[in-house]
């Protein structure tokens, strides 16, 4: 060899940037994630679905014409009804038609038939059920029929007449917002035992990851199952409510903590953690302070993906008769009623539940695949 | 290899132990002993129990001494004599229960897998090597539903749609001449006849994941220098990208088996109670809302040995697949 | 008599990626002349196009990158039979004709030998399905070849090595496995893409000691790309200097070492350290940066950076590749010609 070793690249490497780019360079990293985050449409638009429905679980009582538990014996799987814009005098408004229900005398069956000549108004900001919000009474609803005695059927009624729509939008706060407990339980467990495996690494490390692909490996429908059915019919239902979202955070913390360990690693070894430990920042400022602002975008993306498989999985266990139980309303608890085909033949409507649950679901994962490839702003 | 499997196997042991914790844990978790439970169950039904006959369960299951030895005697009586203790709904054996539906959860749970692997497979190399073409995003976006979907809607709708368009109503696995039938050769493609659908439906999530780790693996893949060394050697592309890269794709593909295989068995469940099929679905739905607990407990139990079995077959096909990990 | 002609010329060669962002123009102009059983190196700083080159040459470059324009003309002797010319630009990447020139005529090897092996097949297997990828033998014959070819390359023991996997193998090891799998069936060029810049010091000498000894047993050209100046003072009996994706000066190593003509290769030179010359004081690093590849400076790819540039023609006009008269050198800068 001679004597050349020219290390060129780096003798020729950029001094610095290209002034166009200086904007990327210091802008702080919210604004990089939303950058990137923003080119994703369709995430965008999920986002905003996301923020509808949550909306909704939160003036649901306002927005559901019916009180969701009122039954009426009269309307047994009422099928939904069809909104027209005119009368029979074609005044403009929006109007339902009556039900007439007769008795099929040879199936003992209950038929609905539209009883066109009769036209039933609707207006927005009706009064009719009370209820409770934030501490205060009141009896205003978004929309309902003029006469609030009057009973109609936007979506059907269930087995014992009660209307799906206003079940439905009420469903949606218990669904909706187990999500987000279970999921802030899992990701406190997630966090915790993540970050102290990831950070302390060693024995600890091994027995935690042990711990996580035990819990993975077990079936978790059956585990759920087993846990749910221990629970004491005696229990009220916010107890249940609560012990449901432990049961579903049991598992559900074993992927979170896997982002975060995963993550805990791989910044263990950068430069500015190291050199924040050179400076002699305790071990709580350097996990606070360096590290978890450094992948708090990835933990959004993660919950975000974690939400899903929460409300997927109420509605599993409610469905199966496992979860929770009347009174309380959740998507799952609507499911129950069309278990077998009989139910389902008689009253196809009853699935319709099941549509806000692919909605939300489909939604949170497209937002939440979204922010995950925004995640990391740094990253082509 | 031999030394892979072995460590493997012990790998397992603590595994099981805890399987069987989580099993016992869940038998003993309503109130009131096994015994008692089921002297209350008989007289509910206006049946008597001697005092002797109680006594004798309670000294057959260690019903009257410390949880330890409880547990002891329950783990030993299903290792060494394939005794699950007794089910006081049906006044039986667990063991005569649950093997009919345990191995017709596995064949369900085997088919859908390979299923999973059979529609995956194609989907997610046409999708990464012809990566953001309009067969890629249709897929993704097919995938997306399928991962949103649970498995058990997809089954309602679908027997809705046969009932409303084909007026007719199906489930189970068997045809009627069937049902009770001996197994036979007859009575195998009878069942694979009304396997697939189910096994479908099941998989539909599992292929879905499945499509979307294949193709990011593979365009992980297709990057790497040595398929330029192949293309550079004179393969024929799709000789180039079949025989190097999705080789190495194929890695996640094996170890799904690991982690799908509680998916299926999960899903399995519900959908079983939907579509009525005779596996453990119903049987442990039905014992865990009578809480008849050894029922559950074993069926609980055997599923996730079943799942770390799984887990443990498909690591060892993914050492026989990668080199580096046999002879790490 | 030896034949004169030229194996490989590349000339006007372009090389552009479209990118969302605007199109890339990696090779921007590439004349390069591969005289038979010589060695011809490439160098150039990262970047420069060097790559993208090469991987033209067995057209390589996937998309959204592709040839735009130029020729690389391929002299193909038969045995016996009239010389045949391919210009392997106008070629359709995964034709028959293609596949026949890669590793049959023309094979290559990369920097990294470790991620260039696939890590799940054995070497033995990489290596026989190259060879009955262009020769009519069978299993067995082709791995008795393949056993032979490891052998040839250093490798000990050759007949178990063969049934390893790469990562089982040490880096120098690794390089050579990649380097009898290339030779493996007699290409008549040996492209070598900075082959030795994964490996440590004493390793790379090796290696290139074996290229060079298997230049001369195979009857074969060698296109060494490298940013090692050092490697090419070695080995190199001509060299291509690339700025920008323009090669911006060719010539014999020897005069090139000794007398550069282009300011850009002048910098380079002064720009290394040379040992037992202490006086020096500091190096002399190239003044300003590389300009950023979607906008390329008008004029002179190389003026922003240039010391002698004049004003009003280099930041004006693209000074065109030149032989100067009476060498076979040629340099692309206004202070030469016109």
């Amino acid at each position: 060899m001679t004597s050349v070793d020219p290390q060129l690249a780096e003798t020729l490497e950029p001094l610095s940037a290209p002034e166009v780019e200086a904007k990327v360079f210091v802008a702080p990293q919210w604004k990089l994630v939303w950058w990137k985050f923003r080119k994703h449409k369709m995430a965008l638009i999920c986002g905003v679905i996301i923020i509808l429905i949550y909306l909704i679980a939160l003036f649901a009582d306002f927005l559901a014409p019916f009180d969701p538990s009122a039954t009426n014996s009269n309307f047994l799987y009422a099928p939904p009804q069809a909104l027209h814009l005119k009368d029979a005098q074609g005044n403009p408004g929006w109007y339902v038609y009556g039900l007439t229900s007769t008795v099929d005398p040879v199936a003992l069956r209950r038929e609905f038939v539209q009883d066109t000549t009769v036209d039933i108004p609707l207006k927005f900001f009706v009064k009719s059920w009370p209820y409770k919000f934030l501490g205060i009474k009141s009896d205003l609803h978004l929309f309902g029929p003029q006469d609030p005695t009057q009973s109609i059927y936007l979506l059907g009624a269930d087995r014992l007449g009660r209307d799906l729509l206003s079940r439905m939008i009420m469903g949606t706060r218990i669904s909706m917002s187990i999500g987000l407990v279970g999921v802030l339980l899992s990701l406190i467990l997630g966090i915790f035992l993540g970050g102290i495996s990831g950070y302390y690494g060693g024995a600890l490390d091994q027995f935690i990851q042990r711990m996580i692909d035990f819990l993975r490996s077990i079936p978790s429908i059956p585990l759920w199952m087993g846990l749910a059915a221990a629970m004491p019919l005696s229990w009220s239902p916010e107890t249940v409510y609560f012990a449901i979202t432990i049961i579903l955070s049991l598992i559900g913390w074993t992927s979170l903590a896997r982002v975060v360990r995963g993550r805990f690693l791989s910044l263990r070894e950068e430069d500015f953690v190291t050199a924040a430990r050179l400076e002699g920042a305790s071990n709580q400022r350097i996990i606070f302070y360096h590290m978890l602002p450094a992948f708090t975008s990835h933990i959004i993306a993660s919950v975000t993906l974690a939400i899903p498989s929460m409300i997927l999985s109420e509605t599993s266990l409610s469905f199966l008769g496992l979860g929770l139980r009347e009174p309380v309303v959740s998507w799952g608890v609507l499911l129950q009623d069309a278990q077998d085909i009989r139910s389902i033949a008689t009253a196809p409507w009853l699935l319709i539940p099941a549509l806000a649950v692919v909605v939300s679901v489909l939604a949170l994962n497209f937002l939440g695949d979204g922010l995950r490839d925004a995640a990391d702003p740094y990253a082509r | 290899m031999l030394s892979f499997i072995f460590r493997r196997i012990l790998a397992m042991i603590p595994t099981l132990f805890l399987a069987s914790i989580v099993a016992f844990v869940i038998i003993q978790l309503p109130p009131g002993d096994f015994a008692t439970s089921y002297m209350a169950n008989l007289a509910a039904m206006g049946d008597t129990v001697s005092q002797d006959t109680l006594e004798n369960l309670r000294e057959a299951y260690g019903l009257d001494q410390p949880v330890m030895i409880q547990y002891y005697k329950w783990i030993t009586g299903i290792i060494f004599r394939g005794d699950y203790g007794l089910s006081f709904e049906h006044r039986e054996p667990v063991s005569s229960l649950i093997w009919d539906r345990i191995w017709l959860t596995m064949w369900l749970s085997l088919v859908s897998v390979l299923l999973t692997w059979i529609i995956a497979f194609p989907i997610g190399i046409y999708s990464a090597v012809k990566q953001y073409s309009a067969g890629d995003y249709i897929f993704t976006l097919i995938g997306f539903i399928g991962v949103s979907v649970p498995a058990f809607l997809v089954a309602l709708v679908l027997m809705y749609l046969q009932f409303k368009y084909l007026g007719q109503t199906t489930s189970g696995l068997f045809s009627d001449e069937y049902i009770s039938a001996a197994w036979s050769w007859a009575r195998v493609k009878d069942l694979l006849a009304h396997l697939w659908l189910p096994a479908l439906i099941l998989g539909l999530s599992g292929t879905a994941e499945l499509i979307r780790i294949l193709r990011a693996n593979l365009l992980d893949e297709l990057r790497r220098p040595y398929v330029i060394t192949a293309r550079a050697k004179g393969l024929p592309e799709w000789k180039a990208i079949l025989k190097y890269p999705v080789r190495l794709a194929l890695n996640p593909f094996v170890s799904t088996l690991g982690w799908i295989l509680p998916g299926l068995i999960s899903g399995s469940i519900i959908l079983s109670q939907v579509m009525n099929l005779p596996t453990t679905g119903p049987l442990l739905l039905r014992s865990l809302q009578s809480q008849d607990m050894y029922l559950a407990g074993s069926m609980i139990l055997v599923l996730s040995v079943a799942t770390v079995l799984g887990t443990f077959v498909s690591d060892i096909l993914l050492a026989l697949l990668d080199p580096r990990i046999r002879y790490q | 008599m030896e034949n004169q002609t030229p194996l490989l010329e590349i000339k006007g060669l372009k090389t552009y990626f479209f990118l969302d962002e605007g199109i890339v123009k990696a090779v921007e102009g590439a004349d390069i002349t591969v005289p038979r059983k010589s060695t011809v190196g490439i160098v150039g700083e990262s970047g420069c196009g060097k790559t993208v080159t090469a991987y033209s040459i067995l057209q390589l470059i996937e998309r959204p990158g592709r040839i735009e324009s130029g020729q690389i003309l391929w002299r193909r002797a038969p045995e016996n039979g009239p010389e045949e010319v391919i210009d392997l630009a106008t070629l359709k990447p995964n034709s028959r004709a293609m596949r026949q020139i890669r590793g049959g005529e023309i094979a290559m090897i990369f920097q990294e030998p470790l991620t260039s092996l696939s890590p799940v097949h054995t070497v033995g297997d990489q290596i026989t399905e190259a060879i009955r990828l262009h020769r009519p033998v069978s299993a067995a014959e082709a791995r008795e070849q393949a056993i032979q070819m490891l052998h040839r390359v250093g490798i000990p023991k050759p007949e178990q090595r063969i049934d390893t996997y790469p990562f089982q193998l040490s880096g120098g090891m690794r390089q050579r496995a990649m380097i009898a799998l290339s030779l493996s069936c007699h290409p008549k060029l040996l492209i070598a893409d900075e082959p030795t810049t994964a490996l440590d010091v004493t390793t790379q000498a090796q290696i290139l000691e074996l290229m060079l000894e298997l230049q001369n047993d195979f009857d074969m050209s060698i296109l060494l790309i490298t940013h090692n100046l050092g490697v090419v003072a070695e080995t190199c009996d001509r060299v291509a200097v690339m700025y920008l994706g323009e090669v911006v000066e060719q010539a014999d190593t020897a005069s090139l070492f000794n007398e550069p003509k282009h300011p850009y290769t002048q910098a380079l030179m002064r720009s290394i350290p040379i040992l037992g010359q202490r006086n020096r004081g500091r190096l002399d690093p190239i003044k300003g940066m590389v300009p950023d590849p979607y906008n390329r400076p008008k004029g002179c790819a190389f003026h922003p950076r240039c010391t002698q540039r004049i004003a009003g023609l280099c930041d004006q006009k693209s000074p065109l590749l030149q032989t100067l008269p009476g060498s076979d050198r040629a340099v692309r800068c206004w202070l030469y010609g016109e």
